[in-house]
């Protein structure tokens, strides 16, 4: 049935859409748009690129710069990100994206932080320096995804038995051809 | 015993496993410790026994279905994990759900912290010794299960909560049946809060044991009760209000040392709110109206975009990150899942205390196994 779907008119589709969203209005709130302010201002991390989707500003920084860019987030004044929400892993098929939702007990504001790693070489520094709660996260990314956080120091398998082989996370893992018995 | 050969003696680290076949594991949860005498010297948690890969299951099936499988998520609070999955695709496509569902949703994800923390209340009295407890939870906990079922149909998958709104009308006598049910619920709380919160053998092993203070805590990403527990004042519901907690008033139990027993006085505590809570969102409930926002569809299509949408579960911040390519099935499904998070503590709380506290520490952080391992 899903599949009939897929193939529904793409004007249609369009049509339902714009009903239910008449108005793009910005939704952030308060102390999101301080934020935006002061991102905007002082730029904390070089090369980065703001963005704003939905209820929540996004900062995507370069792959080697993100855990300077953790660190100046958690430490300079104004910003104060203490705590580390979720760490996921998205596989975009070329490249993977890893997302941090960080957020500000102090300020009461919210970020999502994102950078990339490379499809075939997955590496990126780890900020278990930086947010402690990262661990596990960071754990299950390497797991699922085969992402090398460096300076981890404990990637050993979390969800999976030892021995596992592949990345069930990854796009090109198959999950629905599969038969168990 | 002279001197030397005292000096020849070396103690030695035994290492004990606890599980995955354990009743004080809350499920199927394997930790290994090693102990030096009756003290915890290291302790490694072994999650993953019961991890079905929820969030690649969730990439293969049209967004309804992925309802279904967040009720087998944390399955002692389905309605609470329901809600999370659909604001965040309610969030994507900027979906207003009628007022009358969404009071219906609220209190439906209030009752439930109730009776999850009814069963919490239970099994902790089990972890300490203490078999009556139980009795008394499973009691207030059933007759909550059964007004679920008038209304939804299950006992424990209900599949209610949907995209836009609730999947039916609650039956007529939804208000007439929690008009009865909370004056019960209420005399029941203080029922068992007169059972065992002050008793004296429940005291002594919870007191002062797996202290864990804010900062830690927080470090450690720690949320929900056991978070509150250190003194810190962070709650999704206060924080960023999401349905229409910011209509209600209600106050925020909050700890002081941070130990077992806070973390089980804030959860008494939390239930009397939540009654607080249902008791509001029955006055403003209007009668009539509109269950479903008009125009979603059945099998809804959210444009491309991601969100990312976090409810207060009774086990903490439970976060839900949609990554969607305009498809009728989500590109990427991440769950951040409070217990997940919550047992990372673990070590940091245990290490020190004794083994039988072990016990009771694993059983103040009320893991749900189904969630952790997803």
């Amino acid at each position: 049935m899903a599949e009939q779907n897929e193939n529904s008119p793409e004007q249609n589709l369009k049509q339902t859409q714009e009903e239910l969203n008449p108005s793009k209005v910005s939704k952030l709130r308060s102390s999101e748009k301080s934020l935006l302010r002061l991102l905007e201002n002082e730029n904390p991390v070089p090369n980065s690129v703001i963005s704003q989707s939905l209820d929540e500003i996004v900062l995507s920084v370069p792959t080697e710069e993100i855990q300077e860019a953790a660190l100046k987030l958690r430490q300079s004044e104004g910003f104060a990100f203490d705590y580390l929400r979720c760490l996921s892993v998205v596989d975009y098929e070329e490249y993977f994206e890893i997302v941090y939702h960080i957020w500000s007990r102090l300020y009461r504001h919210k970020l999502t932080l994102k950078t990339t790693a490379d499809y075939n070489d997955p590496i990126i520094k780890s900020v278990t320096p930086i947010w402690k709660s990262a661990d596990w996260f960071e754990r299950e990314g390497h797991e699922l995804f085969g992402i090398d956080f460096k300076g981890h120091g404990n990637l050993k398998p979390l969800l999976l038995w030892e021995g596992f082989e592949g990345y069930p996370g990854r796009k090109s893992y198959p999950f629905h051809e599969y038969s168990e018995w | 015993m002279s001197n030397e050969s005292t000096k020849n003696i070396e103690s030695v680290d035994i290492m004990v496993n606890m599980g995955p076949q354990h009743p004080s594991t809350h499920g199927v949860f394997r930790m290994v410790l090693w102990v030096d005498g009756e003290r915890v010297v290291e302790l490694e948690p072994h999650i993953g026994y019961l991890h079905r890969g929820s969030e690649k299951i969730s990439e293969g099936e049209i967004y309804p279905q992925v309802v279904t499988l967040f009720d087998r998520l944390d399955y002692l609070s389905n309605l609470n994990n329901e809600m999370a999955f659909c604001l965040a695709v309610e969030k994507l496509m900027e979906i207003e759900v009628p007022k009358r569902a969404d009071y219906v949703r609220m209190i439906l994800c209030e009752l439930n912290r109730i009776s999850s923390h009814m069963l919490f209340y239970g099994t902790m009295g089990l972890d300490a010794g203490a078999m009556t407890p139980i009795m008394y939870g499973f009691r207030e906990r059933e007759r909550i299960q059964k007004f679920f079922q008038s209304v939804t149909g299950a006992r424990m998958m209900h599949n209610y909560i949907q995209i836009g709104g609730l999947r039916e009308e609650p039956p007529k006598s939804f208000q007439g049946q929690l008009k009865e049910m909370l004056p019960q619920l209420s005399k029941a709380i203080e029922e068992c809060d007169q059972l065992l919160t002050l008793n004296e053998v429940f005291l002594l092993r919870s007191k002062d044991i797996g202290i864990i203070n804010g900062s830690d805590a927080l470090e450690l990403g720690l949320t929900g009760p056991c978070l509150r527990a250190s003194g810190i004042v962070e709650d999704i519901r206060f924080t960023e209000p999401y349905s229409l907690y910011n209509e209600i008033d209600f106050n925020l139990p909050v700890g002081v040392t941070g130990d077992t027993w806070d973390r089980y006085a804030i959860r008494i505590a939390e239930m009397r709110e939540s009654i607080k809570i249902i008791e509001q969102a029955l006055e403003l409930l209007p009668d009539i109206g509109e269950t479903k926002a008009p125009g979603v569809r059945l099998i809804p299509r959210p444009p491309k975009g991601e969100s990312y949408a976090r409810v207060e579960n009774p086990r903490g911040d439970l976060g839900v990150y949609i990554v969607s390519d305009g498809k009728d099935k989500p590109y990427r499904v991440k769950i951040r899942a409070p217990s997940f998070a919550n047992l990372q503590a673990l070590r940091k709380m245990s290490v020190g205390s004794y083994v039988a506290d072990v016990v009771m520490i694993l059983g103040s952080l009320d893991i749900v196994l189904g969630e952790v391992d997803r």
